[in-house]
């Protein structure tokens, strides 16, 4: 019975949903957090010891294969390979640091929101690890809802409408890619839910262009690709703050992995037919986000528009399949989960002592807390890709990528680093620099433990963007894989 | 790898910890310790460079690539991070880390009024700098070039808005930062087609390759890289950012917007110069830009009245004089030119730092005047910078100045011509603004003029020092007519840097003398009459009108850029904003949004009509699922 365990995919699925389950049952907040805290962290611990097993000959301890509906063909399939370890690791790193930074007495009823954060993390697991269509569709749903839970009872006040908005927006998606699920088992010959099944199938260029837009309407949803994107500001901007940080840091790169696991290799013809016509709307969507950012007066809507801009150009690599584009966006996953969480953690803590969001109502925190400040300046340039910061490697080889696709397409996506420069660096003044405001008369600095949670964050940022080998090692054999349209295994 | 080289990763390195023991101890340190470690490290860094300059100057050097470790090697692309030594480089290396340890000595005692946190902090970004600015001329590929070359933007934009209290500070910290990343979007194409044309970045193997590649490939490189360049070293069109740095403490405006971060696209020119001189096209683009933005600068500067912002504009217009060098490809004598102007534009930004420092921050010259007396020492390093400047002989600027107008008069008349009216302009705006500050009498308040003094001697030993550099700086570069093989410079570059190719039969040494004089005969006129106008104890200021308030207005630029750029763009962000996101794109999907809510409540067969219940079901279901998986597996 306890068979299950003995593997690393499993133990990443069962340690967050044993402590979100055991998180309904606790009482006091306190014990929820560390709760929350201690269950983060194994799987944190389980994710890194994996990284000592990547050797083939290990291969018993990074996948499952259950029997799960033997009816219905699927078989409960889960993988750890490069890729999948690299998002792992992402979520792992993740969930205990907006653990540790999660305000006590914010949240009533906080051990049901932490038991719901927890089981959010279960879904995301599971869908980078899943490899049978059915399970990564249900891990899909399991992902999302929590989130719908989370924003629907502890957001903002305009929040009942946001994450209406958000969820007819992901259902939709969910829809269609339920659709394009079922439609691709029937074709199997086995009658086979494995992705591996789908690979073999055998399709006509209709279908593979239709199934190819089932599958692609779910993940640009997710990601957003313009113009399927105004959940997204509206979702950041209501979510509770520590919801919005798994939103943005891991979530959005569901829809990024499900094209690079699931789109690309399984309609390669289709990819080839479509990719001018959307990497060029994904550009524009790019630049379209950027400008919006310029003025807007509201740090979670900048940031929004901001996190838009930049994970368009991720969804523009990945429609170029040039070999340089997939390294870079893989670890460009990585690295923006990262430091948009670390942008969001300064933003919270600017929003939790004044209550303001509003940037014109900000000014002259530097003054104040000069350590949050250096933290934030930290995080703005990492934004915008200075190099020797994690995001410079991987934005210098998505542009690589699309200049090797197109050269003008490239100069076109190439203003969005100017774009960017102009409303991080605005962002910056207006809320840092200058003499403090009303607003932020009684702001101090931060605290020991949110000092770790930025210092950790930015180690992250220079290790990456000075030192990436070891990332490169990691993902080097999937992403190869990826590019020649291989599925795993 | 020689005893020497393997030291070389020391000299960047060295200001990197100065930079991580101030910045991780600014609230701990005295400020005498912080100035010393930022000071310290810089001098060891000098030291190293110096020693590395021996022995890249014997006979039979060659140069060195020293690779450190992979810093990308993924997806097909491989860039290492490896040093190349050489003698441009090592060029570079001493005058940043010379200009840059003498900038720190005197950075202790002007800073010394800022509290302690912020006085480590400003040694810290001071010592990030030379570290970025290091990188940018150590590296052995366009990448690391790059990687410093943004990382000086970091720093720039750092100490630009150093004050972070005042607005205007911030507001021009982030337009230096924003018009130099148009540049880097043009140095990043620029890189990208280098790595579909050569598949390397790698200066060895790009070079090797260039004669090869066809010449419509070679522009487009060269022109990219070019267009970096004008950001960083402010030309036209990117140049309007320089004057508005100013806003930086003066030795920052002394080290970076003048004698070193400036002069990053000269270097990356002269560095390219295998792939300019294969491109026609480009060159005469380089020189035409650079004659422009020399006329077009020089102009604003004689009507400047803020002592830095003369200073400013002088620096762009001397950045365009190197360009123009450059385009005719005469290299040696643009990369003369930044050595030289290294020299005397430090030594004048010192010195307006000292008359600033003496005024208690007064930069209006309107309001100064006489100070010679009061400020011997800063009075005479001005003065010579001013001579060195102006082109007279035997000061350094003379050299290397002559040898750019020599080159041009190689190429074309034109070209000739219109320099030596820039030239003349820099003589006369740059005595103007000499005679006005030290000459006449005193025009500010009497408070100030009881305050008067003569600044410490940290700050008036860097003076010296770059005095004597301004003086003899330029007789490394001693032109053939006065004696035989004397150009040590060029034949120290000569690796390297190609020596300049005469397209017409050389000149008599008679006729060149004679065009020399007459030069400096125009150049001493010059410097007369701004004495007959400004000299005087009794000069009036009178409102420009006409042609002198465009040139005192700056051409109105700034406001042409605000109009056609800035405001278009932020109209076109609020139209998004307000219009385009709510109304159309989220009324659209609102829309859809509704006509599914409609057709659930028609079809109604399993639900309750309540999404909330709905996922309910689901988790639990999902659950369940995955618990019947754990619990009762067969």
């Amino acid at each position: 019975m306890f068979a299950a365990f003995d593997n690393f995919p499993a133990l990443l699925i069962w340690l967050p949903l044993a402590g979100g389950l055991i998180s309904f049952f606790l009482k006091s907040e306190k014990a929820s957090k560390l709760n929350a805290l201690f269950f983060s962290l194994l799987t944190l611990a389980v994710i890194s010891t994996s990284l000592l097993y990547t050797d083939p000959k290990h291969y018993l301890l990074n996948q499952v294969s259950y029997v799960w509906l033997p009816n219905l063909g699927s078989s409960f399939g889960l993988i750890l390979d490069g890729l999948t370890r690299l998002l792992c690791l992402l979520t792992a790193i993740v969930f205990p640091l907006v653990f540790l930074m999660m305000p006590d007495g914010k949240y009533p009823n906080a051990n049901r929101f932490y038991g719901l954060m927890l089981l959010t993390q279960c879904g995301l697991l599971g869908v980078f690890m899943a490899t049978d269509a059915l399970a990564f569709y249900l891990f899909w749903e399991l992902a999302l809802i929590p989130v719908y839970f989370l924003s629907s009872i502890w957001g903002g006040e305009k929040r009942i409408r946001a994450t209406f908005k958000f969820f007819i927006y992901t259902f939709l998606g969910s829809l269609f890619l339920l659709i394009g699920i079922l439609y691709m088992y029937l074709k199997t010959s086995t009658g086979s839910f494995g992705l591996v099944a789908f690979y073999n199938a055998q399709f006509t260029l209709t279908e593979q262009y239709t199934l190819f837009f089932l599958f692609f309407i779910a993940f640009a949803i997710k990601i957003p690709v313009f113009p399927l994107h105004t959940w997204q500001p509206e979702a950041y901007e209501q979510a509770p703050t520590p919801v919005t940080m798994i939103l943005s840091g891991v979530m959005v790169k569901m829809g990024l992995f499900g094209m690079l696991r699931w789109l690309l290799p399984l309609f390669p013809k289709a990819v080839d037919h479509f990719s001018l016509p959307i990497i060029v709307v994904i550009v524009f969507g790019v630049l379209y986000a950027s400008v919006l950012a310029l003025k807007q007066d509201n740090i979670k809507r900048l940031i929004a528009y901001s996190s838009i801009a930049h994970i368009g150009l991720m969804a523009a690599a990945a429609f170029t399949v040039k070999e340089v584009a997939m390294h870079g966006l893989t670890l460009q996953l990585f690295n923006h989960g990262i430091n948009i969480v670390a942008f969001w953690m300064a933003a919270d803590l600017i929003e939790r002592q004044t209550g303001v969001t509003k940037i014109s109502d900000l000014g002259g925190i530097a003054r104040k807390a000069p350590q949050l400040a250096i933290f934030f300046v930290i995080a703005a340039f990492a934004n915008i890709a200075l190099p020797l910061t994690n995001a410079f490697i991987g934005e210098f080889m998505i542009f690589n990528g699309l200049y090797q696709y197109n050269p003008w397409i490239a100069a076109c996506a190439g203003l969005s680093i100017i774009l960017a420069a102009a409303y991080t660096l605005s962002l910056v003044k207006n809320t840092f620099f200058g003499e403090p405001v009303a607003a932020v008369a009684n702001f101090s600095d931060i605290k020991p433990k949110e000092s770790f949670v930025f210092v950790a964050l930015t180690v992250l940022i220079f290790f990456v963007g000075i030192y990436p080998a070891p990332f490169f090692k990691l993902i080097y054999e999937t992403v190869g894989l990826i590019v020649n349209r291989y599925v795993i295994i | 790898m020689n005893d020497m080289t393997q030291y070389v990763f020391l000299i960047p390195l060295l200001p990197l910890i100065g930079f991580l023991i101030n910045g991780l101890f600014r609230n701990y340190l005295t400020k005498s310790i912080s100035g010393w470690v930022g000071t310290g490290f810089m001098l060891c860094s000098f030291v190293l460079s110096v020693m590395l300059f021996q022995h890249v100057n014997q006979p039979g050097f060659q140069p060195e690539v020293i690779f450190y470790f992979d810093f990308i090697r993924a997806g097909g692309l491989y860039i290492p991070f490896s040093f190349l030594v050489d003698q441009l480089s090592v060029l570079f290396l001493l005058i940043i880390t010379g200009i840059g340890t003498l900038i720190h000595l005197y950075s202790t005692a002007y800073m010394h009024e800022e509290a302690k946190d912020h006085f480590a902090r400003y040694f810290a970004y001071l010592n990030l700098f030379v570290f970025s600015m290091l990188l940018l001329v150590l590296g052995a590929n366009y990448v690391i070039m790059f990687i410093g070359w943004e990382g000086v933007g970091l720093c720039s934009y750092l100490l630009i808005g150093f004050w972070f209290g005042n607005p205007e500070y911030n507001k021009a910290a982030k337009k230096a930062f924003v018009m130099n990343r148009i540049g880097d979007l043009g140095f990043l194409l620029a890189i990208f087609w280098m790595i579909t044309q050569f598949d390397s970045v790698r200066y060895l193997d790009v070079f090797s390759k260039a004669p090869a590649a066809p010449v419509a490939v070679l522009t487009g490189i060269t022109l990219l890289l070019f267009v970096g360049a004008m950001g960083k070293s402010a030309q036209i069109p990117l140049y309007t950012w320089l004057p508005d740095a100013m806003a930086g403490p003066t030795p920052v405006s002394a080290l970076i917007h003048a004698a070193t971060m400036v002069t990053a696209g000269i270097y990356m020119i002269a560095r390219s110069n295998i792939l300019y001189s294969l491109a026609p096209v480009t060159e005469n683009t380089v020189a035409v830009i650079g004659l422009a933005t020399a006329l077009l600068a020089a102009t604003i500067a004689l009507k400047q009245n803020d002592i830095k912002k003369v200073l400013a504009y002088s620096t762009v217009s001397q950045l365009g004089l190197m360009f123009l060098a450059l385009g005719v490809g005469a290299y040696t004598a643009g990369v003369f030119h930044v050595m030289t102007h290294a020299f005397f534009k430090a030594l004048l930004f010192l010195a307006a730092g000292s008359v600033i420092h003496a005024m208690h921050h007064e930069q209006d010259i309107t309001k100064m005047g006489g100070l010679r007396k009061k400020l011997p020492l800063t009075h005479l390093s001005f003065l010579i910078g001013c001579l060195a400047i102006a082109g007279i002989p035997p000061f350094s600027g003379f050299f290397s100045k002559d040898e750019i107008l020599a080159a041009a008069h190689d190429r074309s008349p034109i070209l000739y011509g219109l320099s030596i009216v820039a030239s003349l302009m820099t003589a006369f705006y740059m005595f103007r603004l000499y005679f006005l500050t030290f000459s006449g009498a005193f025009r500010g308040t009497e408070k100030q003029h009881s305050h008067l003094h003569e600044s410490p001697a940290a700050m008036t030993i860097p003076l010296m020092l770059l005095a004597a550099l301004s003086i003899a700086g330029g007789w490394i570069g001693i032109p053939e007519v006065f004696a035989h093989d004397a150009h040590w410079l060029a034949s120290f570059l000569e690796p390297v840097v190609p020596i300049f190719k005469p397209h017409h039969q050389a000149i008599s040494h008679q006729m060149e003398l004679m065009l020399m004089g007459g030069i400096v005969v125009l150049i001493i006129g010059m410097i007369f009459w701004a004495y007959r106008l400004f000299a005087k104890s009794d000069v009036s200021f009178s409102e420009p009108d006409g042609i002198s308030k465009w040139m005192a207005d700056k051409w109105y630029v700034d406001e042409i850029y605000d109009a056609i750029i800035v405001k278009p763009l932020n109209a076109i962000s609020s139209w998004l904003s307000k219009i385009m996101e709510a109304r159309w794109i989220d009324g659209a999907v609102n829309g859809v949004g509704k006509f599914v809510l409609f057709g659930g409540r028609q079809i109604r067969l399993l639900q309750s009509g309540q999404v909330g219940s709905y996922i309910l079901v689901m988790v639990i279901s999902i659950l369940a699922f995955l618990l019947y998986q754990l619990f009762w597996k067969p």
